[in-house]
């Protein structure tokens, strides 16, 4: 192909020239130029390759239509893969990688593939590679496919997303969507202007037009001006890409100089939709060589970029809009033919008219060479430029679920009935020229006037692809679908446009078709007898072209899409030299010094003498109220309403499958005030729980629920000096055990705090709960305490020995989705309780009641070796096949006992203590003692120590 | 994006909503019901197509609430307050 760059005319500016690299290659060009443009008026035919063949292709198009060049981009400090060359702007030092070409598009070494083009049909590998094993073949097929390549470990800044309101979003900055965003305008109301392209004008850009009188090319700055002047919003380089329930319409505007994107969310009275419409291709043989481009962008690279395409041009078509371009590559200097299949087609006096004639071949090896014609002529030419006719944009019309009418005189698919709020007008409509367009504005959108154009008629003849033919014509570019093909899907039965799709991958892959699905349904409707609309269209989905990732995400990554919760005294831990790590969504100390040794050592502090834990992220919800006791009844599987004040009593929340959801501590602080204490990582569950039963069951009682975990921190003090540490601290209160048994809980008023005297660990322990701004005081006065006993701070790991040496229980962890209160032991209140409860009668199904559940136990080693692992199965070996018999939950070594203690649900475990199981765990079987789920003081000698 | 409308807040983006079940599934309470009854209360739901009636959260501000809506056309009416949704004293 001889394209090249005219010497004067066209939207660049010549007086900032650019360079960049494509495949190694360098490429100059002009700062307003596309990547296709500088590419193409770089006379290099051969851009890319195919998908599947890999035949060498060239640009088809010249916007978002593009089905052939895709290159991975990397420049402007990031990686973009798969970005279409026509609408990217060129750039100063980007380099260019074409995609399906290794090493480069012009030579391929998988080029190979298209002389094994008949044996590789369709679906070929659906057949070919069932045997031995897929799997076998797998990898390297997937190396093969796909477009581009992923830059694994690439982070990007994040892009911005933007939620708008308006009155009116028009959608296609072309003339008549212009139009009707300054008539709207002019009427008041607030409208937002949006384009894919990287300026406003559509046609105007590369088309002949007079409007009101004027040039089109003059018409444009003066109507911008007023779209300025007038506050409309228009953004450039910015695609509605989907339409959403409500009215919601999703713009993503892509930004300059390496800025990510900014995806906006829009939400406007009335969607007008003039997005245009796209040109399709011509069908004959070898219509994807390298220089043959669609008429419109032969015409855009012409007028917008001053690219001639081709010395010698061949201009292909079916419609009327051939003879424009035909006139305009006559006049900028090629000698052209221009074959229109219409018999009555008139042309230029400038060039070679053939009408009523049509292509039936093309020839060359890496870039066309010549055409044949129908009537056996032959023309030598370096570059053809086709038009099938024009397929209406109805993309986003159809997305909101609007319903397509076929038009047998205009040959496309266009709107039907009008969808609510959402108009569609220009190409878009169906009015494939400037005058019809402009016409039928007032009445779309209810003006009294509209700008004036004139234009010839629109004609068009059909010209379909035809089965039956040897030579091969693609119908699909960009998945390398040729006619063929859709007579293979035919012939299986694959008749179904839907299955057509997925059959041959027609209208797949990024460009999904804009240009070829039609030329695919019309020739699927020829072989099986049916109209194009009885075939229909597969169905509309967003994105209209693609969107980064990094848009819809928008700045909500790592931290930002999942806080973690920073404790009050976390520069305290620090301090301490805590290592902090994530527990439950709160960032808590694992264990104060450098290694894991710490763990065991603090947990022989807090047994021996004491250990201070930071509890604070421990659920803290308040339910206040005159019917408060009467809610927590319903609420807990333990009778709560008898708790005196001032006491505690620890207890199930169940779900209504009688599944134990949660477990805690509740405390009456008064006759009307209670907390109910839960996991952390279920304090949002738990809260919603409470809610949701006192508005659906409680709507008219005096019951208030308050989430105070956030504001207040709490310290626990634990082990057989948490009393004398108290005191040390000089926290002034009667600590005596008659005067403050365990169980029971006070404010007290001077130092504004809550102490609660319960036990997670089976030593005394204390919670001091205080407003979470005065912690930090709290907690130096009892570490400096605690030092003086011979304790200190203690992390979350050092208190999971503790509980798990006591045989205390952490729900989701020792109890799954399965796990009743019975099964924990716990089968008091079923028996007893009188008022009813969540999940009661769950509590009675047959499977709660069934007697080979899994139970909670302790387990020990029974074959001397260290720790059970957590998830090791115990087996029954009695049948043929081993059988699971229950797992373990929780396994630990020993803080005041001298040997590894575990935790389990194992089948009928309550019934089964000192029976020796095997344990097997990936591969490696032990030998453990099923025993009562409590290693040290079962008669709870140390609460009171 | 859907919009609904809570009885508390007015319109709102659905992603601020919670879906909460089935509006009437209520509770079986007495000494004697069967587990045909109970199965029923816990496990099935309607997943109409066309017109529904649902209960949701409104997640930001709290408020369960009854929303009648259509899974077909996806319109929503504005929620009721639970209370008055289902006529209770």
């Amino acid at each position: 192909m001889t394209a090249r760059r005219l010497p004067r005319g066209g939207e660049i500016d010549r007086t900032r020239p650019l360079r960049f690299t494509f495949d190694g290659q360098a490429v100059s060009g002009f700062h307003g130029d596309t990547l296709a443009s500088a590419l193409l008026a770089s006379g290099q035919p051969v851009l890319g390759r195919s998908f599947k063949y890999r035949r060498p292709r060239g640009l088809f198009g010249a916007g978002v239509e593009e089905p052939n060049i895709y290159a991975d981009v990397t420049g402007d400090g990031q990686f973009r893969p798969n970005q279409r060359v026509t609408t990217e702007p060129a750039i100063e030092g980007l380099d260019l990688r074409a995609v399906n070409a290794s090493p480069t598009a012009r030579n391929d070494r998988t080029g190979f593939i298209d002389l094994c083009a008949r044996f590789i049909p369709s679906g070929f590998y659906y057949k070919t590679f069932m045997w031995p094993d897929w799997h076998l073949f797998e990898p390297r097929i997937r190396a093969m496919a796909g477009l581009g390549r992923v830059e694994t470990g690439q982070t990007g800044p994040s892009g911005d997303q933007i939620n708008h309101f308006c009155d009116v979003v028009v959608v296609g900055a072309g003339p008549v969507g212009i139009a009707a965003a300054l008539a709207l305008a002019r009427r008041g109301d607030e409208v937002m202007l949006v384009d894919e392209g990287s300026r406003i004008g559509g046609s105007l850009l590369y088309r002949d037009a007079r409007i009101d009188g004027v040039p089109g090319a003059d018409w444009l700055p003066a109507a911008s001006a007023e779209l300025a002047a007038l506050g409309v919003r228009v953004l450039t380089r910015t695609t509605a890409f989907g339409i959403y329930d409500h009215g919601l319409i999703a713009l993503n505007q892509r930004r300059e100089a390496g800025r990510p994107d900014t995806l906006w969310r829009v939400r406007p009275d009335r969607i007008v939709l003039a997005a245009g419409a796209i040109e399709r291709p011509l069908p004959f043989a070898q219509n994807d060589l390298p220089g043959i481009l669609s008429a419109q962008a032969g015409l855009a690279y012409l007028r917008r970029f001053a690219v001639l395409p081709g010395a010698r041009l061949v201009i292909a078509t079916n419609n009327s809009t051939g003879a424009e371009v035909a006139g305009a590559m006559a006049a900028a200097g090629a000698s052209v033919t221009l074959i229109d299949r219409r018999p009555q087609a008139t042309g230029p006096d400038t060039v070679d008219l053939r009408a009523g004639r049509s292509l039936r071949r093309a020839f060359g090896r890496g870039q066309v060479t010549g055409v044949e014609l129908d009537d056996g002529t032959r023309l030598d030419c370096d570059g053809v430029l086709v038009s099938g006719g024009f397929t209406a944009s109805i993309h986003l019309f159809a997305q909101a679920r609007g319903k397509l009418a076929w038009d047998d005189r205009r040959l496309t698919f266009l709107p039907g009935a009008e969808v609510p709020g959402l108009t569609v007008i220009g190409a878009a409509a169906g009015h494939f020229t400037l005058a019809d367009g402009l016409a039928a504005l007032p009445a779309a959108l209810g003006l009294s006037s509209a700008p004036v154009a004139e234009s010839a008629p629109y004609d068009i003849t059909p010209a379909w692809p035809e089965p039956g033919r040897k030579d091969r014509v693609w119908v699909d570019y960009q998945h390398d679908v040729t006619a063929k093909d859709v007579e293979l899907a035919a012939r299986e039965n694959f008749v179904s446009v839907e299955h057509l799709k997925r059959y041959t991958t027609l209208g797949m892959a990024t460009d999904q078709g804009k240009t070829s699905n039609l030329n695919g349904l019309a020739l699927m409707g020829q072989i099986t007898g049916r109209t194009i609309p009885e075939v229909g269209t597969t169905t509309y989905r967003p994105p209209f072209t693609p969107v980064p990732y990094a848009s819809f995400a928008g700045p909500r990554g790592a931290s930002r899409m999942n806080p973690v919760r920073r404790l009050a005294l976390e520069t305290q831990h620090r301090a301490a030299g805590a290592v902090l790590a994530e527990y439950g969504g709160w960032l808590r100390p694992v264990h104060y010094g450098r290694d894991e040794t710490a763990i065991l050592t603090e947990a022989r502090m807090a047994r021996q003498a004491v250990g201070l834990f930071d509890a604070s992220p421990l659920g803290k919800i308040e339910v206040i109220g005159p019917d408060a006791a009467e809610f927590l009844d319903f609420i807990y599987y333990n009778t709560m309403s008898t708790v005196k004040s001032g006491h505690c009593r620890y207890g199930f929340i169940l779900s209504e499958s009688g599944v134990v959801f949660d477990d805690g501590v509740l405390v009456r602080l008064d006759v009307d005030r209670f907390v109910v204490s839960c996991s952390s990582s279920h304090t949002a569950g738990v809260h919603a729980l409470l809610e949701e039963w006192r508005q659906d069951r409680f709507p008219r009682k005096a019951i208030f629920i308050h989430n105070a975990t956030a504001e207040t921190a709490t310290i626990t003090v634990s082990g057989p000096r948490a009393r004398d540490t108290i005191v040390a601290a000089g926290i002034a209160a009667d600590l005596s055990d008659a005067a403050f048994p365990h169980m029971t809980s006070r404010w007290l008023a001077a130092e504004a705090l809550r102490l609660t005297r319960v036990s997670f660990t089976g030593d005394r322990s204390y919670e001091i709960s205080v407003r979470q701004d005065r912690a930090a005081a709290l907690w130096d006065r009892l570490a400096e305490a605690a030092a003086r006993h011979g304790g200190g701070p203690a992390g979350i790991e050092a208190i999971m020995i503790l509980r798990a040496e006591k045989g205390f229980i952490v729900i989701g962890k020792d109890s799954d989705g399965m796990t009743r209160p019975m099964d924990l032991g716990v089968s008091g209140p079923l028996r007893t309780k009188k008022a009813e409860f969540i999940g009661r009668r769950s509590l009675f199904q047959d499977e709660a009641q069934r007697p080979d559940r899994n139970q909670l136990v302790g387990l020990l080693p029974a074959d001397g070796q260290g720790l059970l692992p957590v998830g090791g199965h115990g087996l029954d070996l009695s049948g043929p096949v081993p059988r699971s018999i229950g797992y373990i939950t929780s396994s630990s070594p020993g803080a005041a006992v001298d040997h590894p203690v575990a935790l389990g649900l194992i089948e009928r475990g309550a019934s089964r203590h000192g029976e020796e199981i095997v344990i097997q765990h990936l591969g490696q079987r032990r030998r453990a003692r099923i025993c009562a789920p409590c290693f040290l003081d079962p008669k709870g000698d140390r609460l009171n120590a | 994006m859907q919009i609904f409308s809570c009885p508390f807040c007015g319109p709102r983006p659905e992603y601020e909503f919670h879906f909460g079940g089935d509006l009437g599934n209520h509770r079986p309470e007495g000494p004697e019901v069967s587990a045909e009854v109970w199965a029923q209360y816990l496990h099935f739901r309607n997943n109409p197509k066309g017109a529904s009636e649902e209960i949701w959260l409104h997640m930001t501000c709290g408020e369960i609430f009854a929303l009648q809506r259509d899974t077909l056309t996806m319109e929503a009416a504005p929620g009721q307050a639970l209370t008055a949704a289902e006529g209770r004293p």
